[in-house]
């Protein structure tokens, strides 16, 4: 039996030690394997029996399991993406990033759940249930990625393929304490995940250290035929060395809503800038000024971009039917009235809203502008300094429960993320420190974001590498934050 | 705000059955987000270029060449009601 040990060890020295045959791919497989049978999260939807057996160990990845978001499609394998309406759907081909992973000699362990389309902050929006957060088991672990982070923090995987389309990677992994990076819009091709909001869904990695995230992003990188707006990264992407912050400038937006965030929060964040200073980072305000209307803007372009992706949902062809004794469109009806869950209902009635006639204009349009100015603020901005900071959430894990009855807060809580979506950078999410959430309770992981320009993701991840060191972020669940 | 009969009218063209209970419902929170995105709706952004993509490409080319696609018993394998070769849909008339 393979010793407790092999799963303290990261992605990167999992495979050297495997490249150099000091571990057996099996035996540490199936220690992953055993692990991932342990799910008390309710983090999987699905587990494989045993890794692909064609697989070989060699490439960059050789050997290592990922969990893999429950949003991309993989032959032969049941693909939910947290939806009724798509239960016992075996898609007939697998997606780019996972087909990327396999060819880099990664295995998949299991398809985790999420937000149904993605769609959500809490991952309370699943058609099979809330995933829990291993901090707190009373708390979410964020969403729509809060499978994918939740098996990463609580041990269940050693690295989890995750999408982010206003913050879906960055706000799970600051919620549960783990590295999330969401790349450029364009670096990683989309074909075959599920698509919610095309013009703005990106695959990223979500692993315990920035290495790590470096490491999955080199192999998922790329230009593919099968996406035409995948371009790849130039250069690609190499293990991230850099000890200090030299010379680098780190901007702190103005506008930034400080009342808005949680004293706890805003201390790891406070604490966090002393670090880059330390560092020799240089911290200055930058205005980003149109980043406030973001979270409108997100409310009209993503709802009317699903509005129009889940119209292929009717019945058809895939996934579950319902009131097919009635006419065509009875059947099409029903189908969705009993297949989408309360969250995917609203956001279809309000992008078909946005985008119906005599509001298009008014809503779509409009978005779409605010869109081209905070995309501007933030080339502004990057004339300036290096990156933009900001903590990743306004707050630490919250309630299951706490927000389901509110959709404009739950929306809110994706204030920090959305700005960077809406442009098209990446953005990493860092576990900077622990605090307490407002209400009192057990000390809870802080995330804090840092925004790189388009296509600069070596840069961002150098920079968040030697802050990584510098933080020195250990707490694990369950350690002295039981209460 | 949206009314009830609003509310109707989109979810028709959404292809969407709701419940007494979730028009009601719909109502209320799709005002209450509305009225938060309706903030944009005051900027003056004369002139502003829309975005509806961010990354700079114009066409993607490639050869007009044939390649295999899926079989045809593969691409109906998750279809809920096959027949025959082809995808089987209730009558779009009622009585036909």
């Amino acid at each position: 039996m393979p010793d407790k040990g092999v799963l303290e060890l990261t992605v990167a020295e999992a495979a050297a030690r495997i490249a150099a045959t000091e571990l057996s791919a099996a035996e540490y497989f199936s220690a992953w394997h055993e692990a991932a049978l342990g799910d008390e999260l309710n983090a999987y939807l699905f587990q494989v029996d045993h890794p692909a057996e064609h697989q070989t160990i060699d490439g960059p990845l050789g050997g290592i399991p990922v969990a893999v978001k429950d949003i991309f499609a993989t032959e032969g394998s049941p693909t939910t993406a947290g939806s009724k309406i798509l239960e016992g759907y075996i898609p007939p081909y697998t997606a780019a990033a996972v087909r990327k992973l396999d060819a880099a000699g990664a295995r998949v362990l299991g398809k985790t759940n999420m937000d149904e389309f993605a769609m959500g902050s809490s991952n309370e929006n699943s058609a099979y249930g809330p995933v829990l957060n291993p901090w707190d088991r009373t708390r979410v672990p964020g969403g729509s990625s809060g499978g994918s982070a939740a098996v990463v923090a609580g041990g269940l995987a050693p690295c989890a393929l995750g999408t982010d389309t206003g913050g879906s990677i960055r706000q799970p992994a600051a919620l549960c304490g783990i590295v999330g990076l969401k790349p450029t819009y364009g670096a990683i091709s989309r074909y075959g995940m599920i698509a919610f909001a095309s013009s703005l869904d990106q695959c990223g990695p979500l692993t315990r250290d920035v290495t790590d995230a470096a490491l999955l992003l080199a192999s998922l990188q790329g230009r593919d035929p099968c996406d035409s707006t995948s371009v790849g990264i130039e250069g690609g992407i190499v293990a991230p060395s850099r000890d200090d912050l030299q010379g680098l400038r780190f901007g702190v937006p103005r506008e930034l809503a400080r009342d808005q965030v949680d004293a706890g929060v805003r201390e790891v964040f406070e604490a966090t800038l002393k670090r880059i200073e330390e560092l020799g980072g240089v911290i200055t305000e930058v205005g980003l000024p149109n980043a406030e209307h973001g979270i409108s803007a997100y409310y009209v372009i993503a709802p009317a971009e699903a509005s129009s992706n889940l119209a292929r949902y009717d019945g058809v062809r895939y996934g579950m039917r319902a009131g097919g004794d009635g006419d065509l469109l009875e059947m099409y009806e029903t189908t969705r009235a009993e297949g989408f869950g309360d969250e995917v209902k609203r956001r279809i009635m309000l992008g078909t809203y946005a985008l119906s006639s005599g509001y298009y204009e008014a809503y779509y349009g409009q978005a779409q502008k605010v869109r081209t100015r905070i995309a501007e603020d933030f080339r502004t901005a990057f004339g300036e300094v290096d990156f933009v900071v900001t903590p990743t959430s306004p707050s630490v894990a919250f309630g299951l429960g706490e927000k389901t009855d509110d959709p404009l807060s739950m929306y809110l809580n994706d204030f920090f993320t959305v700005p960077m979506s809406l442009a098209g950078i990446p953005a990493i999410s860092l576990p900077a420190g622990l605090a307490a959430p407002e209400g009192g309770g057990p000390q809870l992981p802080v995330g804090f974001q840092i925004a790189a320009p388009a296509f600069a993701e070596q840069k961002l991840l150098e920079a968040s590498f030697a802050l990584e060191q510098a933080i020195g972020f250990d707490a694990k669940p369950g350690e002295g934050s039981g209460g | 705000m949206i009314d009830r009969e609003q509310v109707l009218h989109v979810a028709r063209l959404a292809r969407l059955r709701l419940s007494d209970e979730e028009v009601e419902k719909m109502a209320g929170e799709l005002s209450g987000i509305l009225d938060h995105v309706d903030r944009i709706g005051n900027l003056d952004l004369e002139g502003v270029e829309p975005t509806s993509h961010v990354v700079a490409l114009e066409n993607v080319w490639r050869a007009d060449e044939p390649r295999p696609s899926l079989p045809h018993d593969v691409a109906l394998a998750s279809a809920p009601e096959p027949e025959d070769g082809a995808f089987r849909v209730p009558s779009p008339q009622a009585d036909a």
